[in-house]
Parts: C-alpha cells; structure tokens; sequence
C-alpha cells in the first residue's frame, strides 16, 4: 500500500556503473580529459547533403560500429551509437553481472530518446522504390518506431524484465532515473539499465533550423551574444542498484510548464518546481547543491530565463555551467550525457565551466561559470528541460 | 510478485464505433451491436475552435479521452500527474516529417515539427488544461499497453495520488503504412489511484507475472472494434471493465506481462480517503 507520508523524501540508489558517449569524448576517459583540456567535439555542419549552416557535435566513431553479429535488424545509427556506449567504460560487463546476479527479469531497461532511430525512417523515404515503397533494406518494422532502440537493449543486453522508452524530448534521459527509482521502489525490479542515445538526422537539424534556434556559430551558453543552439548526439548508460559502491541518485523532480510547445516559461516556474521537488526529495536544501549542470542550450530565451531561476534559487557559492559548448544539444541524450557528466565533476573534483561563453548575459548571477573550478564537490545537480514544457532535475551525490 | 489493488475512478474512450465510454461498455459486453463509424476523429472540446481543426489527430484523440475520463472520475485535470503513451505517436506527421525532408528539407513546418515529439499530445494537455503536475509519455512497441499502464499504476503507489494514463495510437499513412501496421483511430483513458476512495469505481488487483501467462491481448487483435490499432492490447482489459468482473492479462515483454483482475466497485462499500 502506498505511503503518502514517504512520498517527497527516497532513499538514496546507487549508481553502480556509468558511461558516455558523444562527440566531446567516447568514455569516460575522454570525456574528462576533453572537459580538462577545454576542447570541445563541435564541428562544422556536414551532415546530409544539402547542411544547415551550423556546428554540429557529430561522434564520427558511430559510422566505423557495426553491430555485433546477429543484430541486422536493429541496424541504424541510433542502435549504433547505443551499441557504441554500451561498450566503454565496461558498462556491458556490469549489466552482466547484474543480471546474473538480479536474474534477467528483474533488470528493467528505461530508456530516454527523442529521436530514437526516425534517422532510417527518413533516409527510407528519400529512397522509395518506383512503387513508392521502402527500399529492401528498411523495410524491417523493428527500425520505424519510437522504442527501436530500446528494444535492441533489451536483446543486446539479454534482459527480461520491463523494458520501455520515454520520450519527453529533451528531458527524456533524465526522467529514466525517476521511472527507475520508483519500480526500484516499488518491488518491480532489483536494478535498472537507464540511459538515452539521440542521433543526429534531417529532423532536427531542419526542424531547429525552421524554428530559428540553430547558431552559425560554435554555440555560446549564457554568453551575451549568444545566437543559438549547435545539435549534437550522445549515448549515455547507468546501472542503479539500490546498494552498491559508486555514487548516489539522491533525489529528483519533474514537473510540467503547462505554458507553450516550444518556448519556456518566461519566469521559469516548471524549472523552479522541478529544481525545489528535488531538493525536497533528497531531504536537502539549495545550498547543500555544489555543482549544478545547466540546461543552458544558448538560445536566447532558455539561458535568459534559466539564469535568472538560479540566480534566485541557489547561493552565490553554488557553481554552475552548461557544458553544451563541449557536445552541442543532444535532445533526448542530453539528460544523460550530463548526468554523466556531473558524476565526473563529483568524482574529478572539478566543476566544468561553460565552453566558449566569454562575455556572460549580465542577467547571470555569480554561480555560472566560464572557467573550470577544482574544488572539492560532494553533490551535483542536473537540469533538463524539454519540448512541450517538460522538466526534470536530478540531484547526485559523490561516491564514498 | 505480490499482489496490489489500484482503483479506476473514471474511464475514457473514443473510436470511430465506441463513442464514449458509457455506449462502449454495452458493445465491449457484446450485448449490443455497435453503431456505423461516427467521425473521423473528436473534436477536441479542450482546445480553443480555431486550433480544433489543426491539432494532429493524436491530440485531438488523447486530449477528448483524458478531458472525458477526468469528467466521469469528478478530477480536477490540473489535480492529476499523467502518463502519455502511443506505440508509434503521431503517424502523420511523422510521414509529413520525413516526406517534406526527403522533398525539400528547409520547408519543413515549425509547428509540424515541434509535433513530431512524442511528448507533443501530453505537452498539448498539460497546455489546455494548465495543468504543471508532471507528465510522461512512453513507447514499447508492441507491449506499450501495458507498459504505460505499469508506469501509470507504478507511479500512483508511490505518491498516492490519482494519476491520469491516456494510451492512443493511429492510422499509418503514406510509405511509412507499408511497414509501420497500425490501423484506424482510438484512444482510451483512465483516471487511477492506489488508494481507495468514494471516487472509486472499478478494483483491479494487478501483479506482473513471468512466462506461461495466456495473452489475451494478442488474441484481441481481432477484436472488430479497433482491429488492427497498434492500441489494441487495451480492449481486453476495457471489456473486462466492461464486464464489471474479469481477469485478463496484459503483455510487457516476451517473457513478462501484466495480470489485471477487476471488478465494480460497489458503492456502499466504498471506503473513504484516508
């Protein structure tokens, strides 16, 4: 039976495994020593034929993947790239372990995407056959719908337990940590294999474009003269387990702006309901939050109004940054990927700053950084919000 | 796996021969035949009239179903956390997508786009309704039924709250229809909560249980009143409803399926919220 007295405080999961992917760096390795170094993966548009003049965040390394044997019918860019950061970091060795463990039924899968594999849909579409059909070769019904790649976990992964995608656009790969804490919770399932993989494809490299919301430039998060987002793609993976070693899921929020499809709420207060949520579920207050990993896209209207929510809802001592300078927006990955990202800093020592933002909007409080910070950190928040006004914000603490 | 009881508080559903819940529960029973196709879809009466016409079907469908389950479970929409779930989403845009990409990529429709989320119907509600509480949408393929009424019973076991689960999926169109099956219009709706309430007005004892189960959802695909809709797997479940006693058996994975055992809450014995 539930207990509404319990409802806003969890216990805190760990996080067993973790692992990243995208064109900032394949691993975790690469992925610090690139947030280290400030060398950000962004390049110039040369996707497809005709490119939006833009940058990009391509992870090229996804083109030379196959899948392993036996998977064809998964096969496209998207699974690729999951399979791609499946493999680092040794996150397929945890998961097998887990399951050896737990038992294949008892490993849900939540699995965050936006895109999912629509990639192969469209590259169908530019290539019907003279009866207006799909070519031989995508015609495989598995690569055509939105839980494509979660279906490939599940196989890839040899699980058997609850298995499904969220696709909350750009929050998608947060929210997975949510769904997961609670079918922990409530007895569905002993461990979860959360993540989310986007790819980059026609859709939303034209879709932004029409929307007026892609840079020609390297994006520029919370800069005065910011001019717009750069798309980028990412696969990221955790392994929760209730008690492990390895750092926390200590609490988390989401929440609805109810207000438009695709313009925030200008005074931010789904991300305000979403930060304050996850403080109060995790039992702790704003300036117990170190680190905080911003949405921070570099359109103009997100960073304006997420500035000013931090600026009111967290200490001058906090540290903030957007780290999209590093991999562009990776949709529904970008959840993940900086998640994964905040456990870095927890685990490095070392807040990010935001990459190429040199003149920061005056409407920044002190929290936002453009340098690197190395102090110690032992909680790290990350926010992301998406299409259609959904929220969500992740609270994580380091690891013993 | 234990068992748990969640209860029904109120029930949506539209396709083009179940027009609203109370005529579909005499045809689910098959006491009465149902009536020739209404319309093609809802008018949404959520949405303001110029943009009724406009919306994609998926929200037009969605946003009556969940409009209407709230009514009969006397929820306020704005009171109520909800989980969004479609196996394929929006079909049609998502040909228009792909379509005007291979065409001519730079045409492409700003609104279309920002459709083409699979969050697009949820995000529409949470829009006319004002509601802030949070919202999910999910996919599983051929096991999204279940799996988004798992989350949906999931969620409300853990705040105690009701929660809104409105499922819906469409007709496939143009090329994508020659591999992508999906057939028809329907959407259903169902306002649960965990805990009991003089709101309640079907039990289910639901537990999720492990290979051997019958599939009542696969045998269902023939059901004529939305064959062929890759929404199907949720006509057992409503016809046991229907029935106001039954058991039936969702599917979650090939090895995994949801077990659901309802019946009518009677209303004297209906207890009070805690």
């Amino acid at each position: 039976m539930a207990n509404p007295d319990i409802r806003n405080l969890m216990k805190p999961l760990s996080i067993s495994a973790f692992t990243a992917s995208s064109s900032a760096g394949t691993g975790l390795v690469e992925t610090m020593d690139a947030l280290r170094s400030r060398n950000g993966g962004l390049t110039q548009n040369d996707f497809g034929a005709e490119p939006v003049d833009t940058f990009i965040g391509r992870v090229r390394e996804v083109e030379n993947t196959p899948l392993p044997a036996g998977f064809d019918q998964w096969d496209c860019r998207n699974s690729r790239l999951a399979w791609l950061g499946l493999n680092q970091d040794g996150f397929l060795e945890a998961v097998r372990n887990a399951r050896e463990r737990y038992g294949p039924q008892r490993v849900a899968i939540v699995f965050g995407t936006s895109t999912s594999s629509i990639g192969a849909t469209e590259e169908a579409y530019a290539n019907l056959d003279e009866n207006g059909e799909f070519p031989q070769g995508l015609r495989n019904p598995l690569i055509h719908t939105p839980h494509s790649t979660g279906d490939f976990l599940q196989h890839v992964l040899e699980l058997e337990g609850i298995c499904m995608t969220v696709g909350t656009a750009c929050s998608s790969s947060a929210k997975v940590f949510a769904q997961a804490e609670r079918l922990i919770r409530q007895g569905l399932a002993d461990a979860a294999v959360v993540g989310g993989t986007d790819s980059l494809c026609g859709s939303v490299l034209f879709g932004f474009n029409s929307l007026e919301l892609v840079s020609p430039e390297r994006c520029r998060p919370f800069d005065a003269a910011r001019s717009g987002i750069n798309l980028g793609e990412a696969s990221g993976f955790a392994l929760i387990e209730p008690d492990a070693d390895g750092p926390r899921l200590l609490g988390y929020g989401e929440s609805s702006d109810a207000y438009h499809m695709s313009s925030p709420h200008p005074e931010g207060q789904g991300a305000r309901s979403a930060v304050s949520a996850a403080l109060k579920s995790a039992g702790m207050e704003a300036d117990e939050v170190d680190y905080i990993n911003l949405h921070g896209t570099a359109s103009r209207k997100n960073d304006e109004v997420e500035a000013k929510v931090i600026a009111d809802m967290f200490n001058d001592g906090a540290l903030a940054s957007s780290t999209k300078g590093w991999t562009g927006h990776t949709l529904g990955a970008a959840g993940i990927l900086e998640s994964v990202i905040t456990l870095l800093a927890l685990e490095h020592s070392m807040a990010p700053g935001t990459l190429n933002a040199t003149d920061l909007d005056p409407i920044c409080g002190p929290q936002i950084r453009t340098q690197n910070t190395e102090t110690p950190l032992r909680t790290g928040m990350s926010l992301s919000f998406g299409f259609g006004g959904s929220n969500c914000a992740l609270l994580f603490g380091r690891g013993a | 796996m234990r068992q748990r009881t969640a209860y029904i508080e109120g029930i949506g559903v539209w396709a083009p021969v179940l027009p609203s819940w109370e005529e579909a529960c005499p045809i689910l029973r098959g006491e009465v035949a149902p009536p020739p196709p209404a319309t093609r879809r809802p008018s949404p009466e959520l949405l303001p009239a110029n943009e009724r016409r406009r919306a994609p079907d998926t929200v037009a469908i969605s946003l009556e179903v969940a409009r209407k389950a709230c009514v009969h479970a006397g929820r306020d929409p704005t009171d109520l956390p909800s989980v969004f779930c479609s196996t394929h989403g929006d079909l049609a845009v998502t040909d228009y997508m792909c379509e005007t990409l291979a065409q001519s990529p730079t045409l492409v429709s700003p609104t279309k786009f920002h459709n083409s989320v699979h969050n697009a119907a949820a995000g529409y509600w949470a829009i006319a309704t004002g509601c802030t509480k949070p919202y999910t949408a999910i996919s599983a393929s051929g096991y999204s039924f279940g799996a988004g009424l798992l989350e949906a019973l999931v969620q409300s076991e853990s705040s105690g709250e009701s929660i809104l689960y409105v499922a819906y999926d469409i007709q496939a169109r143009g090329a994508l229809a020659t591999v992508v099956k999906s057939e028809g219009q329907f959407g259903c709706a169902m306002v649960l909560n965990a805990l009991p309430s003089a709101r309640a007005k079907y039990a289910i004892e639901w537990e999720t249980i492990g290979s051997g189960h019958g599939d009542s959802a696969a045998a269902n695909q023939n059901t004529p009143f939305v064959a062929g809709n890759a929404m199907a797997a949720a006509l057992p479940v409503l016809q046991a409803l229907a029935n106001e006693q039954g058991r039936c058996t969702v599917s979650l994975g090939a090895t995994l399926a949801l077990q659901l055992n309802s019946e009518l809450v009677d209303k004297k014995a209906g207890q009070p919220v805690p």
